[in-house]
């Protein structure tokens, strides 16, 4: 018994698996190789950059990178209390918003948020101009205290480190990494400042924005720290700091600048006491709109269902997503005609094309070779000619409308519109789409011998009997691999929509190249598009359900 | 164009009219051909005044090599292909003008032609869904039909799952299932392996005897047409060679053709010298002596022939009475219940003779030189075509 359940050996004793395995493997080695090519290719130019495309219609990783604090402050108010958000979230928002204007990122965020609440990217650039003054109001008042305060060489002794002992590491990292975020540039390696940790301690707020100020110096400017006056957001830091400092602390500070923050801080009763929140607002009253609040809480997660609800008609609120008023709902509308036209132009498609692919298959070879390159003629015009002669021919002064009226069957004043509409649309596709129905249909019909046909009319089946039972059955799995074809080619098509679809007549393709190429809103874009794969995958799933996949056949 | 064609086949057609063509278009018969004609092209003619009538119940075969209009004749029959002039009566009515349909013939395909997309039972239940028949008819007729073919058990299965003779059975229960009074087979067991077409074959021929149909079968093996047939018709060139039962067929081939294209056949070329009583005597080529044959389609005197002699006519040390002629053994070869001795006669060496396995002629040996001749009776002067 033993013997039967061991492994069976091969000639030179090793496991017969094994060595079936290892005979092979240098065949699959190589089978791989062939197609390693179209492997990585298809992963390269296929899978990557609709994997990316998908992943942009989620993505928004802009809000919380260009308003990091602020995000954060905002997670703790109550978008419906009724209330602006507190003192410090404004704070917050002043100096994120100060980093960004100097890091000119404060218009993207502002573009951005501009898809989701119109009028808000002008909010966003007249702030982003205007921040210089909070900030000034503080150092006219420190340079009134000492001259030092506007020396560079003063702040950077002030704040650099005295030794390894006293390098604040943790806030120089932060801080890299908060401009790394904001503008994208590598920020990693020596910027000749290191932070100082007792500094970090009793000036926290003047630290990480002095550091933040020296990592944009050095990494995108190129310039020295040491010599370069800090910023205005610096001072109101400052401001901000000696007002919360404990006297007692700064008092006890011996380092670098110490005589001369010792004053300062003896001064503070003399710095503008500044209301944040009215700063902002005095800026731009948009700051005391609730609803512009709303609108950076609800976008201000890494990921956002936004676009996805946006391709679907709907929108975020504070109270959960709704479908948007009855008046800017489009995106529906468009991918119901996008199928309705899609399934209009597939149905026309298998009507034109039944019979010709049915005599393709049938006539001898001399005259259906005559017919196949009148088939295949339109794949050697280019689609941009073709789509203009049907341009030329529809139009409302084209010759068709012309014999119409000409013979007489309109008047002059009728002239049918069959352009720059859904018809256009229809009329057009389907002449360009009909290949693509014709050759599956043919390269079925090619294997369905006469005999089939013979021996139904032999057994008593009239033509259309034999036909309908016999013939037209055996064709389906042709029928549906040139459906499936024209249907997928069709509910993605753009150009052909795009110059003779009008307004009525245009599919939610042309909208989603419209928000790549004009309204550069290229996450609702990405949701357009995923919201057409799945609805592609969707009737996939169906069509497979129904008819079953293995039933297709293209040849 | 029509008249002189048929002028020119006049010649070609000299052995085979007239002789054996006991059917000329009776007024009993069931299937009749009359002066049918067909070209495809209007300029040849693939079928040739063809005049044929099938009694009813009878087995008929059309025998040819492919090309000789065989196919052609039975799609006319069937309705497929139209006569270009002529009339087929199908008991005794005109059925030019009727399609296939109409015709209430049944027919087996070479390929089967079962429908793919239906079950075993759908595809017999077919014809009889045509006819509106009822369900319950409709399930006996098929059920029937099935177990006919011993298949009772296979009604649920696809074309697709059956091995080749189930699907021949199936094609088979299929044409017969609407009792059909004819029934037409092109090639049906072209593509079985040799042992299950004899099987089907005797199939075949017993289903025929049992259900008394009329059956058309078209074949291009000859073994075949002499197993199953009552009577079968040689064709070649769109003309019937001969018409006739299988034993005649062997052993009286009205021409050349038939002789070689049924079963094997020796030939020796030569030259009429007089033809007497019906039998003729002719002076061989090559000056190897003077034979007596019965003339069956030589010319006149002075006119070539060639005589047909079957292998196992051959008389091996014959004497003079019976034709001798000399020979030489050239090769031997052993088949067990037969010996089979290539041999030179007449400056030929591809004369073949079988010889019995007996011990009678053990002393026969490669390079042995012999007489060989035969009887009269088995030796037919043919057209020397």
């Amino acid at each position: 018994m033993s013997e039967a359940n061991a492994p069976m050996l091969a000639a030179d004793g090793r496991p017969l698996k094994k060595s079936l395995q290892r005979a092979l493997r240098a065949q699959k080695l190589r089978a791989l190789l062939l197609i390693a090519p179209l492997l990585l290719f298809i992963l390269l130019s296929f899978l990557l950059p609709i994997g990316d495309m998908l992943f942009r219609s989620v993505e928004n990783q802009i809000v919380p990178d260009t308003l990091p604090d602020t995000v954060k402050d905002l997670s703790e108010w109550d978008s419906e209390s009724g209330n602006l958000p507190d003192e410090a979230t404004f704070q917050a928002l002043y100096f994120d918003l100060f980093l960004a204007a100097e890091a000119k990122q404060h218009s993207r965020l502002g573009s951005r948020l501009n898809y989701e609440r119109p009028g808000i990217s002008s909010l966003f650039r007249s702030t982003g101009r205007r921040l210089d003054d909070l900030g000034e109001q503080y150092q006219d008042v420190f340079a009134g205290f000492d001259p030092s305060w506007e020396d560079a060489g003063f702040w950077f002794r002030l704040m650099s480190a005295q030794g390894d002992d006293d390098a604040a590491r943790d806030v120089l990292g932060a801080e890299r990494n908060r401009v790394a975020k904001l503008t994208g540039i590598d920020t990693g390696g020596d910027i000749g400042f290191v932070p100082s940790a007792t500094m970090a301690e009793l000036l926290p707020r003047t630290t990480r924005e002095y550091t933040a100020f020296a990592v944009y110096t050095v990494k995108d400017k190129n310039d020295v720290v040491a010599e370069e006056e800090p910023w205005e957001s610096v001072y109101a830091a400052l401001g901000l700091d000696l007002e919360a400092a404990d006297p007692s602390a700064i008092a006890a500070y011996s380092g670098p600048g110490a005589e001369v923050l010792k004053a300062a801080a003896l001064q503070a009763g003399q710095l503008p006491v500044i209301d944040y929140r009215q700063a902002m607002i005095d800026i731009d009253e948009g700051w005391g709109q609730e609803s512009n609040w709303q609108t950076l809480k609800l976008y201000s997660g890494e990921y956002t269902n936004g676009y996805l609800l946006n391709a679907i008609d709907m929108q975020k609120t504070p109270e959960g997503p709704e479908l948007k008023p009855e008046k800017q709902r489009i995106y529906i509308k468009l991918f119901l005609r996008t199928m309705a036209l899609s399934l209009a132009i597939t149905f026309l498609c298998f009507l034109l094309g039944y019979p010709i692919a049915f005599l393709l298959a049938t006539l001898p070879l001399r005259t259906s070779n005559l017919i196949m390159i009148l088939v295949l003629l339109p794949f050697w015009t280019s689609l941009l000619v073709r789509t203009a002669s049907w341009k030329i021919l529809l139009q409302q002064q084209g010759i068709i409308n012309d014999l119409l009226v000409w013979a007489g069957i309109i008047s002059n004043s009728g002239r049918l519109v069959m352009i720059n509409n859904a018809t256009g649309t229809i009329i057009a596709m389907t002449h360009i789409l009909l290949p693509f129905m014709i050759l599956p249909l043919y390269s079925v019909m090619k294997t369905i011998p006469p005999s089939y046909m013979r021996a139904a009319r032999s057994l008593g089946a009239t033509d259309w009997t034999a036909f309908w039972r016999v013939y037209f059955p055996q064709t389906v799995p042709g029928m549906g691999a040139g459906a499936i074809l024209v249907f997928i080619l069709s509910i993605g098509y753009y150009i052909t929509p795009e110059l003779v679809g009008g307004t009525s007549g245009i599919f939610i393709s042309n909208r989603i190249a419209y928000h790549i190429s004009t309204s550069l809103n290229w996450g609702l874009a990405a949701a357009l598009a995923t919201m057409l794969l799945v609805v592609v995958l969707a009737l996939y799933w169906i069509y497979d359900k129904i008819v079953g996949i293995d039933n297709v056949k293209l040849g | 164009m029509c008249l002189a064609f048929a002028q020119d086949f006049g010649v070609v057609t000299a052995c085979n009219r007239g002789k054996d063509m006991a059917a000329e278009p009776g007024e009993g018969a069931f299937v009749a051909f009359e002066h049918v004609q067909k070209s495809y092209d209007g300029e040849t003619l693939v079928v040739k005044d063809l005049n044929l009538s099938i009694g009813k119940g009878e087995f008929l075969t059309m025998l040819g090599p492919s090309g000789s209009g065989k196919t052609t004749c039975l799609m006319m029959l069937a309705g497929f292909e139209t006569a270009t002039h002529g009339e087929i009566r199908l008991a005794g009515r005109p059925i030019n003008n009727i399609p296939p349909h109409k015709r209430g013939i049944g027919m087996v395909f070479q390929n089967y032609a079962l429908f793919p997309h239906m079950t075993v039972a759908e595809n017999l239940a077919f014809p009889l869904e045509v006819r509106k028949m009822s369900r319950a008819e409709r399930d006996a007729k098929v059920k029937r039909a099935l177990d006919m073919v011993q298949m009772g058990a296979f009604g649920g299965r696809r074309p697709a799952q059956l091995s080749g003779g189930q699907q021949q059975r199936i094609a088979l229960a299929r044409a017969l299932v609407f009792d059909p009074a004819l029934v037409l087979m092109d090639e049906p067991l072209g593509a079985l392996d040799k042992q299950l077409r004899e099987h089907m074959q005797y199939e075949i021929k017993h289903l025929h005897e049992s259900l008394g149909i009329t059956v058309v079968y078209v074949t291009h093996d000859q073994s075949e047409a002499l197993t199953m047939s009552d009577r079968v018709a040689v064709f070649n060139d769109g003309v019937i060679q001969q018409l006739a039962d299988p034993p005649t067929l062997y052993e009286r081939p009205d021409n050349s053709f038939v002789a070689q294209f049924i079963g094997e056949n020796n030939k020796l070329h030569g030259r009429v010298t007089a033809i007497d009583n019906g039998r003729a005597r002719v002076k061989l080529d090559d000056a190897a002596g003077e034979v007596n044959a019965m003339a069956v389609c030589c010319g006149a005197a002075g006119e070539q022939t060639m005589l047909s002699i079957r292998p196992e006519r051959v008389i091996v040390g014959a004497g003079p009475e019976q034709n001798a002629l000399a020979a030489r053994v050239d090769e031997l070869i052993y088949l067990g219940d037969h010996i089979r001795c290539r041999m030179n006669v007449a400056g030929r060496d591809d004369f073949i003779v079988k010889i019995p396995n007996s011990s009678a002629h053990a002393a026969l040996r490669v390079g042995v030189e012999t007489n060989v001749g035969w009887l009269t009776e088995d030796c037919r002067a043919l057209d020397a075509a």
